[in-house]
């Protein structure tokens, strides 16, 4: 689960983190009226305001600017606030701006890079640091590799203080600044911990001219399978940055995600959901989303399902492909037959069925007077659902 | 001769009175494993189906004689069941259980480190392990295996089916299928499988399936090139997925450009791994390397 930079800014703020003074605002009015309550504050008459949206590039994209005066503040925010930001994680379709987080604007001295992630080799959270602050981390170890920095935690022991030392003089900070570091990432440390974060990322972190460490930016990302001893998090979703039939598919417990293409998939099994797309390609087609109805689904699942895959336009055409080991083929028989007596059906249905109760699943949509098209094998079914959405004989 | 299971494995269930454990305790007894008995704090003393329940692991080794267990307690109590295992001496641990918080299993990970090579930890979010004709311990429907002579390493569970009704059908059979789960944090990799299978004299030929995410597939093309003399055959699943998005599995997910099939697939060509093009071709693609 993903969240807007400045709600990871606050809970950044809780764990003890300086950030800088800032209010997040959902319209014109608050926008100006948060810049005069900090112009006022901070005696400063520079503010940011930045676009919250889910990806990163924002200020490349146009969503982030800073201004002088709380009018040109408001002027900006009308600019941005309902702008359609793309940047390059965005795709090419972009995002409705609709929340904007002002914020007071900082004396740099340094911008760094600080990430926080879940090594998987060495099954532990690593600390990352570079001196190459507001670059992306990626590009970073394309070109420079050794100017990233690393320290794997020890669960145990947590980051240790001589680990966060390490980072600070390795970015190459001195006195205060060095000081100040090593005890932000430590705090930082805790927040991941603490929150089960699965990625965080703080890039910028700048030091100010005055020795000061902050956390300029923030982005936070939380390990699904721990939401239920994080129950704070849930008020942070934002439905708007998530896809409705996304959405949709998380109250029945499915595992979907929506893509471009005209063939829609229902399979069990994640690994096999994304074999059965891959191989919708290799036949000529594309898949119009990833689906995974679990090894346990009931007849009201799979036919949830069924519908959020009919209620794409797009979608041309449909291949099932189940190998039943816990889940049963009667059960997916029985769903998608309940589902197209309920939504009908419009487009070619291509069905492969295989493993646990087989020959029942068979008989029942034999006998349900559906148009259905049977398949032997994976590849048979792709190759007849490829055809099919194509307007040609299977 | 086959890995890790085989008949004088004596395994017991933990969560043996959930629906979950429950079904495929009996599932794995009628296949032939010898389930000796299951685990529920708080049941202790009770007969659940037939078999004896236990309090704790470390009561139930003592009076069963167990060494392997298999868990399918709940996410929230998982990894403090595979450490239970680990710490009563069970040597094969296999979890089922998919959803556990990444950070427990990374604790577990630290944790089990302690016991060395003595507990081997299989998943979790895996199918389990199988050695066909003899014990199998999971949940993959039993009927689609035959005892033979191809090693299965997976990170996915329908996948492993697909792969050994293939096999099955070819008449190559399985040594042992192994599920090794499809969390980024876990127990068995690829490479400790690969080294199991090379060293089993049942075992002819490996086929492995991967899929996106992680490093794994490209560590296991290092270990071939460099240490294996029988002949591997591979599927990466997710060829076609977009990144950034998990695709179901917590560890399948293309992240920083990192992770990608074609990464994956060119690293396993380059290793003289052959790659099957569809899951459909997987069966063949392994007989294909056993004819050269």
């Amino acid at each position: 689960m993903k969240i807007h930079e400045y709600q990871a800014k606050e809970i950044l703020k809780k764990f003890g983190v300086p950030i800088p003074k800032g209010q997040p605002v959902f319209s014109i009015d608050e926008a100006e009226a948060a810049a005069k309550s900090l112009i006022g504050e901070t005696e400063n008459e520079f503010v940011v305001v930045k676009a919250q949206i889910h990806a990163g590039g924002r200020g490349k994209g146009g969503g982030v600017k800073v201004v002088k005066g709380a009018a040109t503040a408001r002027e900006t925010a009308q600019k941005i606030l309902g702008m359609n930001l793309v940047t390059h994680q965005t795709g090419p379709a972009g995002k409705i701006v609709k929340r904007l987080l002002v914020e007071q604007a900082v004396d740099i001295a340094r911008e760094l890079y600080l990430g926080l992630v879940v090594d998987r080799g060495f099954g532990r959270v690593v600390v990352m640091a570079s001196s190459e602050g507001g670059m992306e981390i990626e590009e970073v170890a394309a070109a420079h590799p050794e100017k990233i920095l690393k320290e794997v935690v020890d669960p145990v022991v947590g980051l240790a203080p001589y680990q966060a030392r390490n980072l600070a003089y390795g970015l190459g900070l001195h006195g205060a600044a060095a000081k100040n570091a090593a005890e932000l990432f430590a705090l930082v440390y805790k927040a991941f911990v603490a929150t089960d974060a699965s990625l965080l990322e703080i890039n910028p972190l700048v030091v100010l001219t005055d020795g000061r460490v902050l956390a300029l930016d923030a982005k936070m990302t939380f390990d699904d399978n721990a939401l239920y001893r994080q129950k704070d998090l849930e008020a942070l979703r934002d439905l708007d940055e998530e896809d409705p039939a996304e959405t949709e598919a998380k109250r029945y417990d499915l595992s979907f995600i929506k893509l471009d293409g005209t063939i829609g998939c229902m399979v069990n099994g994640a690994g096999l959901a994304m074999a059965t797309m891959d191989t919708i390609k290799h036949f000529g087609g594309e898949p119009a989303n990833f689906l995974d109805v679990g090894g346990s689904a009931t007849e009201e699942r799979v036919t949830a399902a069924f519908k959020i895959i009919t209620a794409d336009p797009k979608v041309r055409g449909i291949f099932v492909n189940i190998f039943g080991g816990i889940m049963k083929c009667d059960t997916i028989a029985a769903g998608v037959i309940a589902a197209v007596k309920q939504v009908g059906l419009k487009v070619p249905l291509v069905v492969r069925l295989e493993g646990t109760n087989v020959d029942l699943g068979k008989k029942m949509l034999a006998e349900s007077g559906l148009a259905v098209t049977t398949a032997n094998d994976m590849a048979d079914g792709a190759k007849k659902v490829v055809a099919l959405a194509a307007g040609k004989a299977a | 001769m086959s890995v890790l299971v085989g008949k004088e494995t004596k395994l017991i269930v933990q969560g043996i009175t959930g629906s979950a454990g429950t079904f495929h305790a009996k599932q794995m007894r009628e296949y032939g494993t010898n389930v000796v008995g299951g685990v529920t704090p708080g049941k202790g003393g009770a007969v659940h189906e037939g078999f004896a329940v236990f309090d704790t692991v470390a009561e139930a080794v003592k009076k069963t004689g167990a060494n392997a267990t298999v868990i399918y307690v709940p996410p929230p109590g998982a990894a403090d069941a595979i450490l239970e295992a680990a710490q009563a001496g069970i040597r094969v641990v296999v979890c089922i259980t998919e959803g556990i918080p990444t950070l427990d299993m990374i604790r577990a990970k630290r944790a089990l480190s302690a016991y060395g090579d003595q507990t081997v930890l299989i998943g979790p979010n895996c199918p389990g392990i199988i050695t066909p004709g003899a014990c199998k311990i999971g949940i993959m429907p039993g009927y689609i295996h035959k005892p033979g002579k191809v090693g299965v390493v997976s990170r996915s569970g329908t996948l492993t089916y697909e792969a050994a009704h293939q096999l099955t059908a070819l008449g190559l059979g399985q040594s042992t299928a192994i599920g090794i789960g499809g969390d980024p944090v876990k127990g068995l990799d690829f490479v400790d499988c690969l080294a199991m299978f090379e060293r089993d004299p049942q075992t002819e030929a490996v086929l492995m399936i991967g899929e996106i995410g992680g490093t794994s597939e490209e560590e296991a093309a290092r270990f071939v090139k460099a240490n294996m003399k029988k002949p591997v055959a591979a599927f990466i699943a997710g060829q076609t997925a977009p990144p950034g998005k998990r695709m179901g599995h917590a560890g399948a997910i293309i992240s920083g450009g990192k992770g990608t099939a074609a990464e994956k697939i060119a690293a396993l060509r380059e290793a003289g791994i052959a790659i099957a093009a569809t899951p459909a071709e997987l069966g063949k693609t392994l007989a294909g390397t056993l004819k050269k």
